[in-house]
C-alpha cells in the first residue's frame, strides 16, 4: 500500500504555486519542517467543503489523550529550565483589561524586554540567549504606547482587534479597526471570528470574513481567535480551525481569555491535529496560540510537549507557537529561581509586569 | 550540554523515578526469598533457588525459591487447614481484611510500582497509573462484595482451596484479579506467580502478614512450570484458575479433566481493532497506542489485528507511522517512556522470530528510526502491512509491540474478518456512527468490545473470552 501521498482532499499543491499577490512574497524560505517536509507560510486555499464535512472528533477519546498526555511526558532538571526559557520566548505578554492605562502598558513592555532578573540570567549562564518574550499584546488604544516603549528591542506589538472579545460590531468597522492598528505599528493582529457562523454551519460566510481580515492585516501577522470556550464542541473547534486556515490565518488561537473556559488541552490537541493535517495537505504551516487560563510553569511545559508530540520542533518556537498569558511569567521565574537555588522564593521577590 | 544547548534542542532528557525504596526493600530481604506458606517464610524443601532479573539491564534483582511438589503440598495443606475458619467468618470480618489489604497496597503503591517495573520492564507510568491503582480498586471492590454475599448469592458456598497460576505481563494486577474474588467468597488460595516476575507477589505476601491475615489463607509458592504442574495435579485442590498462554491452558484442561477440579481459563487473543471510515482517525491512532503499544504489546487483549475500511486505509497508515515516530523506547523507570523492556530473552526471540516469519510470508514491515537503548531487552514498535487472513501473523498471538494491518470493504465483512480467529478475547470498534458501532459490536465474538476506546479495565467489569481465549470470567 502506498503512503507516499497522504493527501485526501485533492487540494492541489498550493505551497509551490507562485504567489499571486505581493503580500506574501516573504514566504519563499521554509517556515517549518514536518516529518522531513519543508513547509511555507500559509497563503490560504479556496474553501473546501468536502474536507470540512469529513471532520470527525471523538470527544471522550480526545479527553483521554489530554488526560494521559500530562503524565506521559515530563522534563526535569536542566532540561526543564531550558523548556521554561523556551516558554518565555513563546509568550505573548498580555494586558487586556478595562482599567489598562499607558503607564500600565509601559510597565508591561519593560518586563517584556527583561523577563528574567539579570542575576538569574547570569546564574543560569544564558546571557547569550537574550531571552525576551515573543510579543506584547494590548488593545488598539495602546499600540502606539507599546511600540514606543519597545523601541530598540525587536519585540513586536500585537493588537486584539475586530470588536474583541465578542466580535459582533459591523464588519466594516472591524476591518477599519484592523487597518488602524496596522497603521499605528501593530505587527500582529489577533482577530475574533463570528461564532454564530460556526453554530449555523455558514462556512462560506466565516471564510469570507476571515479572508477580509487577512486582506486588511496586510503584512501583519494574523492570529484567528476561534473562541473555543463558546464553540464548545470539539468538532466545531476542528471545523472552524480548518476554515480559518483555508482563509489564510497565520495562527489559529484558542480563545479570547474572556470566555467561561479558555485554553484547554483537549482543544489544543484538536487544533494541533488540524494544523498537522492542513500542513500535510497543502505544504503550508499555520501557527498555534493557546490563550487564557495558562498560569503555571507546569502548564507551559504541557503545552510545549503537546506541540512536540502532535507537530514538531518548529512549533516550539515563537514563529509558530505562542502562549497568551499575563500571570504565567511570574510562576516561570519562581521555578527558574528554584532550579538555581533549590528554594522557592516568594512572588514579591520578582519584579512584576 | 549547557542549558543553552538544551534550549536549542528541546529534547525531553531523562526523568528517572527513584528506585531506592524498592531496592532497599530487596536488601532488607537479603535479596533472597523463600515461599510464603501458612503465614511464614519457608525455605524451599529442595533448597533450590533461581534468579529474577531486571530485563532493562540484565542485572539480577533477587534469588527466589524454586517450588517443588513438596512445597506445593505444604501450601495446599496450609490452605486446607485455614479454609473452614476463613469460610465461616462473618462476611463483614472478611471484608475488613480485604479493606486492609487495599489500604496497604495504596500505602505502598510507589514501592510496588517501582518493584513491578524493575522486575517486568514495563514503563513506570503504566505500573504507577494503571497496574497498582487497579490492584487497590479490586480489593476495595471485592471487599464490598464480601459484605453483600448473603443477600446477593444466598445459596452459594465457597469452593475450597483454589490453585491460582498467573502470568508475567501484569504480575500484581493478575494476582489481585485472582485473589480478591477468591478471598471475598470465602476460599483460601495457593498462588504461583510467573517465574519471570515473582517479586510483587512476594511483597504482597508481606502485606498479608502485616495486616494479620489468618495464616494459610493466602500462600505464595514461586517456581517455574513444574511448580505450576504440581499445583494443578495436587489432589486436594478444588479449583484451578489460570491466566496465561492457550497452550498451557489446554494442558491444564486435560490434566484436570478427569478430576473434580473446577477450572477457569483466561488465555491468549488476537483481538481485532476495527476502524470505520467515519471514525476520528487521530483518536483511533491513540487507541492503538493504548492497545498494541501498552506494556510492549504483552497484553492478552491487545488490539493486534488492525482492520481498516478500504477508503481510509492509506491516511490511517500514514497517521500510524507518524505517531510511531514519537513513541519513546527506553529505560522503563523513566517517567516519559512509552515502550519499556521485553520481559525476558525468550520472549524477545519469539517476537523477532514471528516478525521474521511474517516478512517471509510477504508482509511489509515498517519500524520508525527510534533511538534504542544500547543494552537490555527492547523491541521497536512495528507495523506489518500487506497482511491477509491467511498470514501467520494475522492468526498467531505475537505478544509484542507488533501490529498487523488489513482492510475490509463493508461492516459485514469487518465482522466476518474480526471473528475469523481461533480466539475471542477483546475487540475495538471505532466509528462516529452509533448505528454502525452498536450493530457491529453485537456481532463480535469477544468477551469485551470497546467502542471508541481501548484497554479500559475495572473491577466491576468481568473479563474473559470466547473459544481459545478461555472460559469463565475473572475479577
Amino acid at each position: 500500500m502506498s503512503v507516499e501521498d497522504s493527501r485526501r482532499y485533492r487540494t492541489g499543491d498550493h505551497a509551490t504555486d507562485a504567489p499571486s499577490e505581493g503580500l506574501f512574497q516573504d514566504s519563499d524560505s521554509p517556515l517549518a519542517m514536518l516529518c522531513g517536509r519543508p513547509l511555507l507560510s500559509n497563503k490560504g486555499i479556496p474553501l473546501n467543503r468536502e474536507w470540512i464535512n469529513q471532520v470527525r472528533v471523538n470527544t471522550s477519546a480526545v479527553e483521554r489523550r489530554a488526560q494521559t498526555h500530562v503524565v506521559r511526558r515530563m522534563v526535569k532538571k536542566d532540561w526543564q529550565a531550558a523548556w521554561l526559557l523556551r516558554a518565555i520566548t513563546c509568550m505573548d505578554l498580555t494586558t487586556l483589561s478595562g482599567d489598562d492605562t499607558d503607564e500600565r502598558v509601559r510597565r508591561l513592555c519593560a518586563k517584556a524586554i527583561q523577563p528574567i532578573q539579570q542575576d538569574l540570567v547570569n546564574r543560569l549562564g544564558i546571557a547569550e540567549l537574550k531571552i525576551r518574550v515573543a510579543a506584547v499584546c494590548v488593545y488598539h488604544r495602546f499600540v502606539e504606547t507599546a511600540r514606543t516603549a519597545l523601541q530598540g528591542s525587536t519585540i513586536p506589538v500585537a493588537a486584539v482587534s475586530t470588536g474583541f472579545p465578542a466580535g459582533l460590531s459591523p464588519l466594516s468597522e472591524r476591518i477599519a479597526e484592523i487597518r488602524r492598528s496596522v497603521e499605528d505599528g501593530a505587527q500582529e493582529i489577533d482577530v475574533v471570528i463570528t461564532r454564530a457562523h460556526v453554530f449555523g454551519g455558514r462556512w462560506q460566510e466565516l471564510y469570507d470574513e476571515i479572508s477580509a481580515f487577512k486582506q486588511a492585516s496586510g503584512r501583519a501577522h494574523m492570529k484567528v481567535i476561534l473562541g473555543t470556550g463558546d464553540l464548545l464542541t470539539l468538532r466545531n473547534v476542528a471545523r472552524a480551525s480548518f476554515v480559518a486556515m483555508m482563509a489564510g490565518a497565520d495562527f489559529i488561537k484558542t480563545s479570547t481569555g474572556k470566555e467561561p473556559t479558555n485554553a484547554t488541552l483537549p482543544v489544543g490537541f484538536v487544533m494541533a491535529r488540524a494544523i498537522r493535517e492542513y500542513a500535510q495537505e497543502t505544504g503550508m504551516a499555520v501557527g498555534f496560540k493557546a490563550a487564557g487560563g495558562i498560569r503555571t510553569a507546569k502548564q507551559s511545559l504541557e503545552w510545549l510537549s503537546l506541540m512536540k508530540e502532535e507537530l514538531a520542533l518548529s512549533w516550539m518556537k515563537a514563529e509558530l507557537f505562542r502562549l497568551g498569558a499575563s500571570g504565567l511569567l511570574g510562576d516561570i521565574e519562581r521555578q527558574l529561581e528554584h532550579h538555581v537555588t533549590g528554594r522557592y522564593s516568594a512572588d514579591y521577590r520578582h519584579p512584576i509586569a | 550540554m549547557s542549558i543553552a544547548e538544551k534550549f536549542a534542542a528541546m529534547e525531553y532528557g531523562p526523568a528517572l523515578e527513584d528506585a531506592k525504596e524498592a531496592l532497599t526493600w530487596l536488601d532488607q530481604h537479603s535479596r533472597r526469598f523463600g515461599h510464603f506458606i501458612n503465614g511464614t517464610w519457608l525455605e524451599p524443601s529442595a533448597g533450590e533457588y533461581f534468579d529474577t532479573t531486571d530485563p532493562s539491564t540484565g542485572d539480577k534483582l533477587a534469588s527466589v525459591a524454586q517450588g517443588s511438589p513438596a512445597d506445593i503440598d505444604a501450601a495446599v495443606k496450609a490452605a486446607r487447614a485455614a479454609f473452614p475458619k476463613w469460610q465461616s467468618l462473618t462476611p463483614h470480618t472478611r471484608a475488613r481484611y480485604m479493606y486492609a489489604l487495599a489500604r496497604q497496597v495504596q500505602k505502598h503503591s510507589r514501592r510496588l510500582a517501582v518493584l513491578e517495573t524493575l522486575d517486568n520492564g514495563k514503563p513506570i507510568r503504566e505500573s504507577r497509573d494503571l497496574d497498582i491503582p487497579l490492584v487497590a480498586r479490586h480489593f476495595y471492590h471485592h471487599a464490598g462484595w464480601a459484605q453483600l454475599l448473603p443477600q446477593e448469592f444466598p445459596d452459594y458456598t465457597a469452593c475450597g482451596v483454589v490453585g491460582q497460576i498467573i502470568p508475567w505481563n501484569f504480575p500484581l494486577l493478575m494476582l489481585a484479579w485472582k485473589i480478591a474474588p477468591a478471598l471475598a467468597t470465602g476460599n483460601t488460595v495457593v498462588l504461583k506467580p510467573a517465574e519471570f516476575t515473582p517479586l510483587t507477589a512476594l511483597a504482597f505476601a508481606e502485606i498479608c502478614h502485616e495486616i494479620g491475615l489468618p495464616a494459610g489463607v493466602v500462600n505464595i509458592v514461586t517456581g517455574d512450570g513444574s511448580t505450576g504442574e504440581a499445583l494443578v495435579k495436587h489432589p486436594d485442590v478444588d479449583k484451578i484458575a489460570f491466566t496465561g498462554s492457550t497452550e498451557v491452558g489446554r494442558a491444564i484442561r486435560s490434566a484436570t479433566a478427569q478430576s473434580h477440579k473446577r477450572l477457569s481459563l483466561e488465555l491468549g487473543g488476537k483481538s481485532p481493532f476495527i476502524v470505520f471510515e467515519d471514525a476520528d482517525l487521530d483518536s483511533a491512532v491513540e487507541g492503538l497506542v493504548d492497545g498494541i503499544w501498552l506494556n510492549q504489546g504483552q497484553v492478552c487483549c491487545a488490539g493486534s489485528r488492525l482492520l481498516m475500511q478500504e477508503s481510509i486505509a492509506e491516511p490511517l497508515i500514514a497517521k500510524i507511522r507518524e505517531r510511531m515516530v514519537t513513541l519513546r523506547v527506553g529505560p522503563p523507570l523513566d517517567k516519559a517512556i512509552d515502550i519499556g523492556a521485553i520481559v525476558a530473552p525468550v520472549q524477545l526471540e519469539r517476537i523477532q522470530r514471528l516478525v521474521n516469519q511474517g516478512i517471509a510470508e510477504g508482509a511489509t514491515c515498517w519500524q520508525p528510526q527510534t533511538e534504542m537503548p544500547s543494552r537490555g531487552l527492547y523491541f521497536p514498535p512495528t507495523l506489518l502491512s500487506n497482511v491477509h487472513p491467511t498470514s501467520m501473523v494475522a492468526q498467531q498471538e505475537i505478544f509484542g509491540p507488533v501490529l498487523a494491518a488489513m482492510t475490509f470493504r463493508t461492516p459485514s465483512e469487518a465482522v466476518e474478518l474480526a471473528n475469523n480467529t481461533a480466539y475471542g478475547l477483546a475487540a475495538c470498534v471505532w466509528s462516529e456512527s452509533i448505528n454502525v458501532a452498536l450493530h457491529v459490536s453485537a456481532q463480535l465474538k469477544a468477551g469485551v468490545v470497546w467502542v471508541n476506546c481501548t484497554n479500559l479495565f475495572d473491577a466491576s467489569c468481568g473479563f474473559g473470552g470466547y473459544r481459545e481465549s478461555g472460559y469463565g470470567r475473572v475479577s
